[in-house]
């Protein structure tokens, strides 16, 4: 038995693939006599197909085939289903407006699928598909959110008036507005949180492929969760049985969201393949990417809080219009209400919140989940109105919210959600330490003598992770299970498969996972191989999203190695003679109590699978055990972050020179890839704030539709980070895990504002805080 | 990418003989072929000059800084030569683009692309350097027309730049921070008496900034500059930058490639 | 029309027949199946191509094939000894946690492999701008760039 494998930094299973070349992504899969699919895209954010005239296209090299919205209507192809129902304000269903895999006569963003071209290669597809003639009468289109709702605008969807997907509330408004009356001081911003483009390194891509002899169909396709987008795909689009499609997503680069989604290009491929007989391949390039992977984010808030003499909290008010974009994605109508409204008590203790989301249809790409997904805008909201309370309030911005803090639990906060347990005093002790607060004061004064302005930002997060409770969530209208499936298959000699629904795309579940299984097991990691995103390997799955992982797919392997070793217990008292009650179990040990026998795992193992000596009345050979496990409570991470930047007023740059966080996950199983996730995620946060924004003109194109507009940061835009953590552990999953895949992304936007606003001595200033809107902002001030 | 024919010439003249309608003369392709690959440009030949011997290179003599057309902007920027006799020519060669760009990007395609927001074209301006092609010379001062238009014919192939060595000088660049191209980048040029600056990316093309260069003229010095107003009139306005904010920055970069200059 | 490209790839020479409108990271990736090399946009701004071409890192989504003949390239997969022993670089990025998803991070190693090459003890700021060309969105570059800095010293010690 070696070193606990637990808590440890074990250098990555899949690097040396990854590092050598050998990465299996969906574009490195090749099928023989594949043929390749170009999708043409509506060039107008609103118009009407009038005409669509195929013939030159046809008479392209290579050409193999085009089929259009019409042709996908005959075939009774279902729409993209929407997976989470909102109730109304009056108990009403949100609106669900069809959302055609090809369209219906009517196209309602740039981007938008017209028709799928498929020929011999990827150029000659493109060839055919620039031949494709498209009649379009243009409409007017209405692409921001705050105006879907306007008088006159352009309406999108016959069964969404006023472009009106869902007013949605939470919270007890009368009692909140007693709260306000009595308030010694009101806090009130009004923002925008802007609209993010995904941008995993790695481009959707997807192979559909039929077998005649089989009648079966294979979809490899870049996905977070295989198994959900199976489900969608089958039961609400194809009308197919689930036995006849088999979902892969090997390798996948990155996700951040964008891939949980079915998509339509992968319905597209799938149901080509079989009218044409051969395996089709989509690959999406960048500029498709920005148009069709669903975006993020896109919140217009005004949100205040009230506060009596001390800076106590007493009530917050929010409202909120969330632009949904053109068509419901899969998760959308979620993340503007579960995953935002509910977090709105931050880590404190305001008595009464009221918050209340309009949802809108606009001619711009689908919103859904992008990293944090509702949690960033949540902790946004909050921590944007601490901060700017405390400066109003002439209270030091930690104080404040020390003196706000949830210090006893469980604690139900005002709007839905129960918090296990936490420790906030302890993360904002560790951050202020780590930060140097104390030692700010001197850094600002050297700044200022170069001429430039300083600033600090703090930002205390929380999030709801280890999504979910199926009963809570099925009570919030999601249409679907939340919990996850693990197989644990010991093989005959003692070493491991496990076989997870859980998915990665960069988090690392072959190594931490696979850390969780020796250790309980006492093995050498080398014997232990994880396996994940195949829905024909493994027997079920939700995915990987929310921080899920290790919370809700590690349980569900814990639980599966439970029944294992409970097995294992049986056999090893057989074998030694012992009653099952008498023998003990510690990784990879068993041994009957107050004596010196002893089993290794492994010779149980073998006992299992080559059965001599084996209680045949009592057990099955064998040791195979799977395990289904649905959460008891979402988990609560939260941390404490302080940003420190320093801005040249006669450019308008802003440097990002300290970046603090500390969190709380839970109980860490490997530090490095923690650390890693963490680094990642206030990237992801920082670029929100400093460089990222999606741009539509008022004709609805997307002017920030490549690298050269957009603005994903580069490794010259941020600093090294100072990362730690504080543990609380998790009171309901036995690893006492929380997840950390969001946290960065989530905290760090607030922080990063807050310590903008800081350095130039304003109220509030648009995200992403450009050179240009930095100096603007200044300009502004004189 | 739109099909087309591929030809290998061996000399400038063969070349010059393609280049004729719809071909294209092909250098580094950093810029060719990703506008070929986004099908924003589809000739009907590529003429690749990468193999023609010659058109490579880099010579000083002291007075000028000769730099070949298909000279790479990584050779530029390390070569010992030019960071000796015009170390801001080489900084600048060294800020275009990123390390894998630079490998293959060279001085001629950047010069006659002209992009508004390349900076080759702001060291061409103000080091008044001289375009050699197969045709004959050009002044710096009459080579760039407007938005990627230059005094270049038809089929006309740039062979090499000369470079005048300044007695001192400093380029100094807002980056665009999503392309990294100049959202304004000013060459400063002090040759001795005369100075001149010339301003990229700020307009529809590189220009020369008179009230900047009689000021450093009479006095080379940054706070020649520090309160010389751009005029908004005429510069480029996108998401990245107003006329009014680049305007702002031709000031602070003048200033500032001036300070550097005298470093 | 198909023409004929003749190149050395990873120390082998090879000859494909494309159209002349291919790519190079076209011929590595589709006739060659050496699938190490990624594409991740279409502006030449992710570096996810990175290969070297004569001893340089290049972006092979911007260069032509016909531009490589009778160059010496080398793509990811031929950076490791032939035993399978990782280069230096591959081993810093490895132990630094200098790659998540994986995807970046062939490009990335490819830049670092010829950066370190003339950068033994590369600053933090060298490096930072040495990575202007690759972006990478999982790991926030902070382990990307220690190990670049681990790597270079690694390989300047001849490991
Ligand atoms: C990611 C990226 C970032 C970049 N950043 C910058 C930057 O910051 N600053 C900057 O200035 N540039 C930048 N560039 C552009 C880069 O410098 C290009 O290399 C340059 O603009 C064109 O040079 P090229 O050799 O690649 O020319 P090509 O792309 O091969 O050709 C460009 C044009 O010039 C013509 N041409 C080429 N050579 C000749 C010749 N000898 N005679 C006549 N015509 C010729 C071609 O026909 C073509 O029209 C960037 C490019 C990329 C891909
Ligand atoms: S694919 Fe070559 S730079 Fe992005
Ligand atoms: S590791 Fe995923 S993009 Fe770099």
């Amino acid at each position: 038995m070696g070193a606990p494998l637990i808590g440890a930094r074990v250098e990555r299973k899949e690097d040396y693939r990854f590092l050598t070349g050998a990465g299996q992504y969906t574009d490195d899969v090749d099928l023989p006599r594949q043929a390749y699919a170009v999708f043409v895209r509506s060039p107008h954010a609103h118009a009407v197909i009038k005409k669509i005239n195929s013939a030159k296209a046809k008479k392209s090299p290579g050409f193999v085939a085009i089929y259009t919205g019409e042709d996908f209507a005959a075939a009774k192809l279902g729409g993209l289903p929407c997976g989470w129902l909102i109730t109304d304000v009056n108990g009403q269903p949100m609106k669900e407006p069809p959302h055609p895999c090809l369209a219906q006569g009517k196209v309602r963003y740039v981007g938008d699928q017209v028709a799928i071209v498929v020929a011999e290669t990827s150029e000659q597809a493109r060839d055919a598909a620039g031949l494709v003639e498209v009649d379009y009468e243009v409409l007017p289109a209405v692409v921001d959110g705050s105006r879907a709702r306007a008088k006159g605008a352009p309406q999108l969807h016959e069964i969404a008036p006023d472009n009106t997907c869902y007013v949605w509330a939470i919270g007890d408004k009368a009692v909140t507005d007693a709260a306000f009356a009595k308030a010694a001081h009101v806090t009130k911003l009004e923002f925008i949180n802007n609209r993010l483009v995904p941008n995993a390194m790695e481009p959707r891509v997807a192979i559909g492929s039929y077998s005649r002899s089989d009648d079966n169909y294979t979809l490899y396709v870049a996905s977070q969760n295989p198994h959900v987008e199976r489900l969608l795909m089958t039961a609400f689009v194809m009308g197919l049985p689930e036995h006849k499609v088999r979902v892969v997503a090997g390798d996948v680069g990155g996700g951040f969201g964008s891939k949980i989604y079915l998509y339509a290009e992968d319905v597209a491929v799938t149901w080509t393949s079989k009218q044409i007989n051969r395996p089709v391949k989509w690959t999406s390039d960048r500029s498709e990417a920005f148009l069709t992977d669903a975006h993020g984010r896109d919140h217009h808030t005004v949100a205040e809080m009230a506060m009596d003499k001390d800076g106590k909290f007493l009530g917050m008010r929010v409202k909120t219009t969330a632009n949904l974009g053109a068509y419901l994605s899969t998760f959308a109508s979620c993340v503007p209400t579960i995953l935002y409204a509910t977090l709105l008590a931050g880590q404190y203790k305001t008595p009464v919140i009221h918050c209340e989301v309009t949802a809108v249809f606009t001619n711009t790409t689908p919103v859904d989940a992008y990293r944090g997904a509702g949690r960033p805008e949540a902790t946004y909201v909050v921590e944007r109105l601490v901060e700017t309370a405390a400066r109003e309030m002439k209270i030091d911005p930690a104080e404040i919210r020390r003196r706000n803090f949830i210090t006893e639990f469980p604690y139900q906060t005002p709007v839905a959600l129960q918090y296990d347990i936490g420790n906030y005093n302890a993360t904002m002790d560790a951050v202020q330490k780590l930060a140097d607060v104390s030692g700010y004061a001197s850094r600002k004064k050297a700044s200022e003598a170069k001429g430039r302005l300083r600033g600090l930002g703090y930002a205390a997060y929380i999030e709801a992770c280890g999504i979910a409770p199926s009963a809570v969530a099925g009570a919030l209208g999601a249409r679907a299970g939340l919990f996850e499936a693990g197989e644990v298959r010991v093989h005959p000699t003692g070493s491991v498969t496990v076989f997870t629904g859980s998915h990665s795309h960069g988090q690392g579940h072959e190594t931490t996972f696979a850390q969780v299984v020796a250790d309980r097991l006492g093995m050498p990691i080398e014997n232990v191989d994880i396996v994940h995103g195949d829905t024909s390997k493994i027997l079920f799955g939700m995915g990987t999203y929310g921080s899920r992982s290790i919370a809700v797919g590690g349980t569900a392997i814990v639980k599966a190695l439970d029944k294992v070793i409970a097995k294992g217990r049986k056999i090893a008292a057989h074998l030694m003679e012992a009653a099952e009650s008498d023998v003990e179990y510690d990784r990879g040990v068993y041994t009957v109590k107050g004596t010196d026998k002893k089993k290794m795992f492994g010779e149980v193992a073998f006992a299992a699978y080559v059965p001599h000596n084996y209680p045949h009345d009592k057990l099955e050979p064998g040791l195979n055990e799977n395990a289904f496990y649905d959460p008891a409570n979402f988990t609560f991470p939260a941390g404490s972050y302080v940003c420190e930047v320093e801005v040249d007023p006669e450019t308008g740059v802003v440097k990002v020179e300290k970046f603090s966080a500390v969190d709380d996950f839970g109980n860490i199983i490997n530090p490095m890839i923690v650390e890693g996730q963490v680094h990642g995620g206030l990237t992801q946060g920082i670029g929100q704030a400093l460089t990222e924004g999606a741009r539509y003109d008022a004709t609805g194109q997307l002017t920030t539709g490549s690298f050269m507009d957009y603005c994903i940061p580069r490794a010259t835009d941020v600093p090294f980070y100072q990362v730690d953590t504080r543990v609380t552990a998790c009171t309901h999953n036995p690893l006492g895990v929380k997840g950390c895949g969001e946290a960065g992304a989530i905290g760090a936007p607030a922080a990063l504002m807050n310590a903008i606003t800081d350095a130039l001595g304003v109220k509030d200033m648009p995200m992403p805080a450009s050179p240009q809107a930095v100096w603007t902002a200044l300009k502004n001030k004189k | 990418m739109h099909a087309f024919k591929y030809h290998r010439p061996a000399s400038v003249n063969d070349a010059a003989a393609l280049a004729k309608g719809e071909a294209k003369l092909l250098a580094g392709g950093q810029t060719l072929v990703q506008t070929m690959k986004l099908r924003l440009a589809s000739p009907s030949d590529i003429i690749d000059l990468g193999t023609i011997k010659d058109l490579a290179g880099i010579k000083s003599d002291g007075k000028s800084v000769t730099v070949g057309a298909m000279t790479r902007h990584a050779e530029v920027a390390h070569s010992a030569d030019v960071k000796k006799a015009i170390p801001a020519l080489a900084a600048l060669a060294g800020m275009i683009g990123d390390r894998q760009v630079r490998a293959m990007g060279t001085c001629g395609g950047s010069i006659a692309n002209n992009d508004p927001a390349a900076d080759y074209p702001a060291a061409v301006l103000a080091l008044n350097a001289t375009i050699t092609t197969n045709k004959g010379k050009y002044e710096a001062d009459k080579f760039f027309k407007g938005m990627f238009t230059t005094a270049l014919g038809a089929g006309e192939i740039i062979t090499s730049v000369s470079f005048q060595v300044p007695k001192r000088a400093a380029y100094t660049k807002f980056k665009n921070p999503a392309s990294r191209f100049a959202i304004v980048g000013v060459f400063v040029a002090d040759f001795g008496g005369s100075v001149r600056v010339a301003v990229t990316g700020a307009g529809p093309a590189v220009f020369r900034q008179a009230d900047m260069e009689k000021a450093l003229g009479a006095k080379f010095a940054p706070e020649s500059v520090a309160n010389i107003k751009q005029k908004q009139d005429g510069l480029n306005s996108d998401m990245h930058a107003s006329a009014e904010y680049r305007a702002h920055l031709v000031t602070v970069m003048a200033r500032r490639a001036v300070e550097a200059a005298l470093r | 029309m198909a023409v004929k490209v003749s190149l050395k790839v990873n120390g082998k020479s090879v000859s494909v027949e494309v159209e002349e409108r291919t790519l190079l990271v076209t011929v590595i990736r589709e006739n060659l199946r050496l699938t190490g090399t990624h594409v991740g946009c279409d502006t030449a701004q992710c570096g996810a191509c990175t290969v070297s071409m004569n001893g340089k890192a290049v972006k092979s989504c911007s260069i032509l094939a016909m531009q490589a003949e009778g160059a010496d390239v080398m793509t990811i997969e031929g950076v490791a000894k032939a035993d399978g022993t990782l280069h230096a670089m591959q081993a810093a990025f490895k132990e630094h946690h200098g790659l998540q998803c994986g995807f970046c991070t062939p490009g990335m190693v490819m830049n670092a492999i010829d950066f370190a090459k003339s950068h033994p003890n590369p600053s933090e700021q060298e490096i930072r701008e040495a990575l202007e060309g690759n972006l990478c969105r999982c790991t926030g570059y902070h382990n990307i760039v220690k190990a670049i800095g681990a790597g270079a010293k690694a390989m300047a010690a001849g490991k």
